[in-house]
This record gives structure tokens, C-alpha cells and sequence, in this order.
């Protein structure tokens, strides 16, 4: 296959296709199609292909490699992790493969990380001619890209609820991520960076002095995935609440901060349960005593070690007198009946805060 | 000093470990009885909806033993044969910990937590260690109990193997893991199901351990559990010998969710049935899809004579 023909893609979490994008490009000198939209269609297709119980984040990723298929790409890749993550590659190629597609596909479960050959060998899956140094210096500007996204995510999160003028926080940030689409150098990247954070600052904001403060948690592709939350955070925002996040990529890969949370976390789980469960624990409590009001946890319907830390939380909420409210979303959850969950979740916190302002009084 | 073992998880595949190494040591154990319906009620209202049934299990024998000993024995295994477990094996001690966290229960560690070969032994030194037992009465302890174990295992599949070759009854594989097919409530109404049908059962789990990952690496490249290798080793190495395949799946298991679709996707050929147990409704409604099965199987035997009858 010519260099020129290969479409690289992965499935969507957040916005990190851009980055991915630029890491392919620059790094693995391949073409990458950054994947539409998930929509209802995505899920839908996802899920008639999946096996019944498997969680959520299986049937979008399938879902988006069959719509990315369509259009066009040829190379798809998937990450690995401690959970059912780890045979999500071998299992999609399997189906896909059986569905009559054909592609190359690269699955990073199967990189032996101590031996050279294979990580060598799996990369040439996306390019045989691949250069190690190309790929080494495009990765400090995805870095930047990364943590870009991430801080840029974090300041909307926290503002987007009290803007004066309605919509112009998202109408920045998209500017931003369609220029970065088409961002070639590192120098393009870092002055689009500086120039977005300038704008997203000058945005008029009208906070109150006291709002309510939410922490959200939960497994790693739910949390990040605004579709597969149904935008609870958007829905929170119109609340007039403040979110809170802590798992992005900049914390878990670029900065790993896994031991420092599992420590954090010492006095409720003593060992650690697996995937990104310590670290849900551990921003529940750090959330917890940094004074937000209450603590939402949104995971996808049987996720292992979210499930083991479930009764956990249960009892950092009655040490630590916080409300925490828990989704599980399946392909079939209704929008409805989160909005009601989350109304009421909302009065809750309001009720208990004018009481605690009472007391105060 | 009494240490209570809970008949659940682990226990099923361990169990002569287990007992031969307290027995050896000098320590009174005491093990919870069969899993009846008051216990999967009584732990399914300590667990989380959404958690497995195994698991819910596991608590509804904890509850059991609370008052009845001074330890209990729940172990952390995180990796078996230099395979990753499922979370909830890693997960197990500080779940029951949490549950039971206004009970003050004891709980005797026994963590194996790197995938290095020797860390079985290390982990059960280091209980040892912590019931005040020497050094050298916990080596011979171990060793007499690894025996007893590993004799357990070889004669149960020496058995199966035997009557594999010998019976010409109908014969269905059960692939299910050990503490689904070992278990009173989950388990043992299938096989009976199955008996009762006038078939032979023939249980994957029994399988030799190793053996059965070694058949599993043609089969699954990237598969980290050690369990559901051993599985998918047994439907490798028996699929020529067995006449269907029943895949039974305690609700919601994960990994089960995914090695079935494997399973159902490699052996195309193989009739194969999915038997779902969740808490509620257990085994009920199975007879019938069982009867069904067996039916066709038995069709399709008496069709594939014929046509070798007609050959000739």
C-alpha cells in the first residue's frame, strides 16, 4: 500500500482526534479522518453488531469504525487497559473482519512494551516506512495539543453556566478546533493555543459569589465522552453549577498521577481494584473535602471496577456528608429520566445549602 | 483461633489448597455451607444491583461466617499463571471490607499481586507468617497442599477423560467458570437439567489448567484472563468430542459477555445454547430451552447417520 492511501482512525473520545490527527500527519506521515459526530445512528449500529452485556464504550467504538469504514479509512487502531479494554481490539477486528471489511488494524494490546521488535513491528502496521524521529518530534506539539484541549475543557467547565452572552463559549472553542484541524507546524499550534485562551478569557462572565460546585467522576471513556454522558455537563451547566473534572488525558497519561490518587485514597481502598476505580475514589474524597456541594458518577451499565467502587463511594458519601448521585448508562437510557434524576439532584443540593446558610445564621 | 472460609469465587477452584494448608498448619477452619436461596438474598442486599452474581454470592456466605469465626479468608488474586484476572478478584478484600465495614470483620490477607511465578508461595508464607506459624512447618504445609490440589485436579480430569472415551450417550460440554459449575445454585441445577435429559455432561472447567491456556493461545491472541483461557483452551481441545456446547453466564458477567461472542463466532459449527443466571429468577425456564437443544442435537446426529448410512 502507498504511504498517501492510508486513512488512519480511532474512535472518538472528547475532542482528541485533533491531537491524534496531528500525530499521525506530522509523526506517522499518514492521512487521518478525524470521525463524525456520534449520533443516535452511531449507537444503533454499534450495538446490533455487539454482544448484549458488553459495556457501552465497545458498541460506540464499534459503531464509529463502521461509519469511519464508509468513508473512507483504512487503518483503524484501539488502545488497551486493565478491564474488558484490554480485548476490546482483538474482539472489533474479529467482527468487522467477519463483517467483510477490509483494513488494517492496529491493536495496541498486542505491543510487547520491553521488546524493540514488536513495538516496531506494530508500528509499521500504520506505516511500513515509518520514522521513529518523525514520530518523536511531532509528539511534543501533540503534548501541547493534549494539554490545550484539556485546560481549555476545564476553564469552559467551570465558566459556560454564568456566560452573559449565550453560546459564545462553544462558538470559540469550535472556531478553535476547526483551525487546529488544519494546523500543519508546531508554530500554527502554539499561537492558535495562545490566541483561544486569550478569547475564552475575554468572554463576559457574570458569577455569583457563592454557586454550587459538582465533581465529576467516573469511567475513563464514559467521563470523557460528552455523547455517552448524554452532555450531562452542558445539562449541569444550565443548571447554573460549576463542574468539576479531573480525569482527562493530561492527568493520566501525560502526567500520570495513578499512585499519588491511589494513596489519596488509602484510608477507603487498600489496594488497588483495577482500571481507573482508585482514582474515582480518590477525586470523590479530594472533591469532597475541597468544598464542592456534590459528586456525580457516570459510568457505562457493568463496568467492572466502577462497579467495585460503587459501595466505596457509598461510604465516602456518609463519612463525608456529601451527596453523590450514579448513572449507569446503557444504549437505551432515556434523556428524560437523566434530566429528572438530575432536577432532582439539583434541588437537593440547593435545599441543603440554604439550610446549611440557615444554621450559619 | 477459627478462620472461615467462604464457599464462593476462588473457593471452587482452590478449595483442597486451601483446607490441606490449614489442616497441615494446625489452624481450625470452618467453611460456609452450600449456597441456598436465603444466601443469595441475604447478599444481594448487601451488593450493588449491578454487581455479578458470583459476587453477590460471596457476600451471602461472608454474612454467614460473621459471627461464627475470628478470621475470615478472603484472597486477593490479581494475576494467575502470569495472566491479569478479572477487577473483581482485585477488588474482593476491600469490597467485602466496605460491606461489612460496621461488623468489624478480621479479614486474613492472601495477595498474589504481580504476575512473578513465585508469588503464590510468597503470599501464603506471608499468611503464615501473620498466624504465628514457623517457617518450616508452612514450607511442608504448602507443599503437601499444592499435592492435594494438584492430585484433586488430575484425577477429576483423568475421570473425565476416561468417560469421554468410554459413554456413548449424548455428550455436552458445560463451559462455565469454576464457581458457576461448582456452585449449588448456579451450577449444579444445569448439570442435573442436563442429566436428567439423558445426557452425558462434560464440565470445560475440568480441564488441566495449563493445557487448556496452552490450546487457547491459536485461538485468542490478546485474552488476559487465566479462567476464561482455560475455557476456551477445553472448547478447543474437546470440540471434535462433544456433541453441543452450553454456554452458561452468571448475569452480568463481563468476561463471559466477551468469550462467549468469541466462542460462538470461532465454532460455527458446534450447536451452542447461552443459559443467562441472574439472582431473581435462577435457574427457572431452563428445562425447556434445554429440551429443546437437546432435541435438535439429537436430530442432528440421526440426520448425519443417515447420510453416512446412505454413503455407503
Amino acid at each position: 500500500m502507498d504511504r498517501k492511501d492510508i486513512i488512519v482512525c480511532f474512535p472518538h473520545i472528547g475532542n482528541y482526534a485533533y491531537a491524534f490527527r496531528y500525530l499521525m500527519e506530522k509523526g506517522f506521515g499518514v492521512s487521518y479522518l478525524i470521525p463524525p459526530p456520534i449520533t443516535k445512528k452511531t449507537l444503533e449500529i454499534g450495538s446490533k453488531y455487539s454482544p448484549d452485556y458488553v459495556c457501552v464504550p465497545f458498541k460506540y467504538c464499534l459503531g464509529t469504525y463502521i461509519e469511519a469504514l464508509a468513508l473512507g479509512a483504512n487503518c483503524l487502531a484501539q488502545i488497551y487497559g486493565e478491564c474488558r479494554l484490554e480485548y476490546y481490539g482483538e474482539l472489533q477486528e474479529r467482527l468487522l473482519r467477519d463483517m467483510g471489511y477490509e483494513f488494517e488494524f492496529f491493536n495496541m494490546a498486542e505491543i510487547k512494551w520491553t521488546s524493540p521488535k514488536s513495538i516496531m513491528k506494530n508500528l509499521k502496521i500504520v506505516n511500513p516506512d515509518v520514522s521513529i524521529a518523525k514520530v518523536v518530534a511531532a509528539a511534543p506539539t501533540t503534548i501541547k495539543i493534549i494539554e490545550a484541549l484539556d485546560k481549555f475543557e476545564d476553564f469552559i467547565r467551570r465558566n459556560v453556566g454564568f456566560e452573559v452572552n449565550n453560546g459564545e463559549f462553544d462558538r470559540t472553542y469550535n472556531e478553535f478546533l476547526a483551525q487546529l484541524a488544519k494546523a500543519d507546524d508546531g508554530k500554527t499550534v502554539k499561537k492558535l493555543i495562545k490566541d483561544c485562551w486569550g478569547a475564552l478569557n475575554a468572554i463576559k462572565v457574570d458569577k455569583p459569589e457563592h454557586t454550587i460546585k459538582v465533581g465529576f467522576v467516573g469511567d475513563y471513556y464514559t467521563v470523557q465522552e460528552p455523547f455517552s454522558n448524554h452532555f450531562m455537563e452542558k445539562e449541569l451547566a444550565k443548571f447554573g453549577m460549576e463542574v468539576y473534572r479531573q480525569m482527562n488525558f493530561s492527568c493520566t497519561i501525560i502526567h500520570n498521577q495513578n499512585k499519588r490518587k491511589r494513596d489519596y485514597a488509602k484510608d477507603y481502598v487498600k489496594f488497588d481494584i483495577g482500571a481507573t476505580a482508585n482514582s474515582t475514589i480518590a477525586e470523590a474524597i479530594e472533591f469532597a473535602r475541597s468544598g464542592c456541594d456534590g459528586v456525580i458518577q457516570v459510568k457505562s451499565f457493568g463496568c467492572m471496577p466502577e462497579n467495585d467502587a460503587m459501595p466505596i463511594l457509598q461510604r465516602v458519601s456518609e463519612d463525608l456528608n456529601i451527596p453523590i448521585l450514579h448513572f449507569s448508562f446503557d444504549s437505551q437510557t432515556s434523556e428524560t429520566g437523566v434530566r429528572t434524576r438530575l432536577e432532582a439532584f439539583y434541588d437537593m443540593i440547593e435545599v441543603r445549602k440554604s439550610s446549611e446558610r440557615r444554621k450559619a445564621v | 483461633m477459627k478462620i472461615g472460609i467462604p464457599r464462593a469465587l476462588l473457593y471452587h477452584k482452590h478449595h483442597k489448597f486451601w483446607t490441606t494448608f490449614f489442616d497441615e498448619i494446625g489452624v481450625d477452619y470452618i467453611v460456609s455451607p452450600e449456597t441456598d436461596k436465603q444466601i443469595v438474598a441475604n447478599g444481594s442486599n448487601r451488593a450493588i444491583d449491578e454487581a455479578c452474581l458470583p459476587s453477590k454470592i460471596m457476600l451471602g456466605q461472608v454474612e454467614w461466617l460473621l459471627d461464627k469465626c475470628d478470621y475470615i479468608f478472603v484472597p486477593r488474586q490479581k494475576y494467575w499463571l502470569k495472566y491479569e484476572m478479572c477487577t473483581k478478584f482485585w477488588a474482593l478484600p476491600d469490597l467485602v471490607n466496605t460491606t461489612f465495614r460496621d461488623k468489624k470483620v478480621k479479614l486474613l490477607y492472601y495477595d498474589i499481586y504481580d504476575r512473578k511465578v513465585y508469588r503464590e508461595r510468597k503470599a501464603v508464607y506471608k499468611m503464615g507468617k501473620y498466624l504465628g506459624v514457623k517457617r518450616s512447618q508452612i514450607k511442608y504445609a504448602y507443599i503437601m497442599a499444592k499435592q492435594a490440589q494438584m492430585n484433586f485436579d488430575m484425577l477429576r480430569t483423568q475421570k473425565q477423560n476416561a468417560m469421554l472415551e468410554s459413554s456413548d450417550k449424548t455428550k455436552i460440554l458445560i463451559v462455565a467458570h469454576s464457581y458457576c459449575v461448582g456452585d449449588k445454585y448456579i451450577g449444579e441445577p444445569i448439570i442435573n437439567a442436563v442429566k436428567a435429559l439423558g445426557c452425558e455432561p462434560i464440565i470445560a472447567d475440568y480441564i488441566d489448567e495449563r493445557e487448556g491456556i496452552r490450546a487457547s493461545l491459536d485461538v485468542t491472541t490478546t485474552m488476559q484472563w487465566p479462567y476464561n483461557r482455560q475455557l476456551v483452551g477445553a472448547v478447543e481441545l474437546l470440540k471434535d468430542k462433544v456433541d453441543g456446547i452450553i454456554l452458561v453466564t452468571a448475569f452480568p458477567c463481563g468476561t463471559d459477555s466477551m468469550m462467549d461472542e468469541l466462542l460462538i463466532r470461532t465454532y460455527k459449527d458446534k450447536p451452542m445454547i447461552t443459559l443467562t443466571v441472574d439472582a431473581q429468577s435462577g435457574t427457572a425456564g431452563m428445562e425447556t430451552r434445554l429440551e429443546s437443544f437437546v432435541d435438535i442435537i439429537e436430530l442432528k446426529k440421526q440426520a448425519q447417520q443417515q447420510s453416512a448410512t446412505d454413503g455407503e
